[in-house]
């Protein structure tokens, strides 16, 4: 039976969702893990809130930074380890798109979550409710980028015993740009100022990885399959 | 020109041309070096607003330089290798990372020695450093990644992607100062029309480039012979090249 590429993609996003529902763990840890985080910079640095507004952007983006890698490290790893992934890569569907799909719903489950729950977060670190659209807009944007990112650093990782430390440190640099420009955004909607510009850079480097990541993806995938 | 091309997949022969312009290579390296460092640290008159403390410009701009150059050496190998599964540009990419790699610590290193006293701080997160700083780290990931696989031929093909997605890096670091209002100083000699320095401080830097290009090249065609006997070390030519 042949299902035509909208298909193949829709049902693997929806094989992904249904896998993560019904291991709900997966998908709460790093949230979890993100909300701790978060929490740790109050009780070391200072609690009080005007302090706190200063460093907001920058705690939440490097909170949400980790807890994204959290996850990235089972983008593929499951799928690798029951062979699933081979039997992917050799049904006749084109690889990028099936890994397109994965990326997508990897997004849905961690990035878009972060989205949702960033705004707890920011009350509690003093965020002026202005902020929020920008923050999450920010967010949006980053983690997406980050998702894309994280598929190469996967793909490259996925058949080492050890391949968590080394996809941070294939994926940390590259984020760095995200970090800049994200906690920048937040920082000039905090402080009143446009925060288009730095927003602007995070849309475009979500284009450019949206465009070519699922090339070197794919190509990473491969060198661990063949 | 095919054929040359084809010669150069060829790990015997590379191991034979290596060795013959190593020495050629790192004795021009010597001379350009020497010229540039008399010229350079001696000669040349002082800066204007820096004093005798941009001399170390010498040592700093060919050092970044090559940290670029390395890079795109490694990343274009490695991108050779991938597309016409020629081993030997596997070779090369894991010989060039390590220079690089130093290259990069060393601008870094001079660098902070010469923000000291220009900017008052060893460190600012500029744009400029900030990237070069993530270059470092992108040479790091590349040699981690590397020995990370059991198969080395996986782990060569995935450091080799690695490597080409880096180099979205290497413009970032190189227009950097130029798009950000950067701390660090504008570009003086790669550009357009006259470069924005008296000849006589700009003949030794161009000498200090061209040698630590011919460094580079030299010490990469020792490392690539170590590389290609490590690789080929089971192959029959490396013990007939070693008996004799």
């Amino acid at each position: 039976m042949t299902v035509g590429a909208w298909a193949a993609m829709s049902l693997i996003v929806r094989r992904e969702l249904c896998l993560s529902f019904r291991r709900p763990g997966q998908v709460l840890q790093p949230l979890v893990f993100f909300l701790i985080v978060t929490t740790l910079f109050p009780l070391s640095l200072s609690p009080q809130l005007s302090l706190l507004r200063d460093m907001a952007p920058g705690v939440l983006w490097v909170a949400a930074l980790l807890s994204s890698l959290l996850s990235l490290d089972s983008l593929f790893k499951s799928d690798a380890d029951d062979g699933t992934l081979e039997q992917l890569a050799i049904c006749g569907q084109e690889l990028s798109l099936i890994v397109i799909a994965k990326a997508a719903a990897h997004w849905l489950v961690s990035g878009a979550a972060l989205v949702v729950i960033s705004p707890l977060v920011g009350v509690a670190l003093g965020i002026p409710t202005s902020a929020f659209a920008t923050m999450m807009l920010s967010l949006a944007l980053g983690t997406l980028t980050l998702s894309w990112l994280g598929a190469i650093g996967a793909g490259l990782t996925v058949g080492l015993r050890r391949g968590n430390v080394l996809l941070s440190l294939i994926v940390l640099p590259l984020a760095m740009p995200l970090l800049i420009f994200g906690a920048n955004a937040t920082d000039r909607a905090i402080g009143g100022t446009s925060p288009a510009g730095p927003l602007y850079f995070l849309a475009a480097l979500c284009v450019f990885t949206c465009t070519l990541a699922p090339f070197a993806a794919t190509a990473a995938l491969r060198i661990t399959l063949e | 020109m095919w054929t040359w091309f084809y010669k150069l997949a060829s790990p015997p022969y590379v191991y034979r041309v290596a060795a013959a312009f190593a020495p050629w290579l790192l004795g021009l390296a010597a001379i350009a070096i020497g010229y540039g460092l008399i010229d350079g640290l001696v000669f040349a008159p002082p800066d204007y607003q820096q004093g005798d403390a941009f001399r170390i410009i010498y040592v700093h701009a060919p050092s970044a330089w090559m940290s670029l150059s390395a890079y795109t050496v490694m990343a274009v190998a490695g991108a050779i290798a991938l597309i016409w599964r020629i081993k030997v540009g596997h070779a090369v990419a894991a010989a060039s990372a390590p220079i690089g790699a130093s290259f990069t610590l060393a601008a870094l290193a001079t660098g902070s020695l010469w923000g000291r006293p220009m900017w008052g701080t060893y460190w600012a997160w500029d744009p400029r450093l900030t990237s070069e700083l993530i270059l470092l780290f992108l040479y790091v990931g590349v040699m981690a990644l590397r020995p990370a696989f059991e198969d080395a031929g996986r782990g060569d093909r995935a450091a080799a992607l690695l490597a080409i997605v880096g180099l979205v890096n290497v413009p970032i670091v190189h227009y950097s100062v130029q798009w950000w209002n950067s701390l660090h100083q504008g570009a003086t000699v790669a550009k357009f029309g006259r470069p924005e320095m008296d000849p006589s401080m700009l003949w030794p830097l161009l000498s200090m480039l061209l040698g630590f290009t011919m460094f580079y090249a030299g010490v990469l065609c020792i490392r690539l012979r170590g590389e290609i006997l490590n690789r080929e070390r089971s192959a029959a030519w490396v013990r007939e090249a070693i008996a004799s």
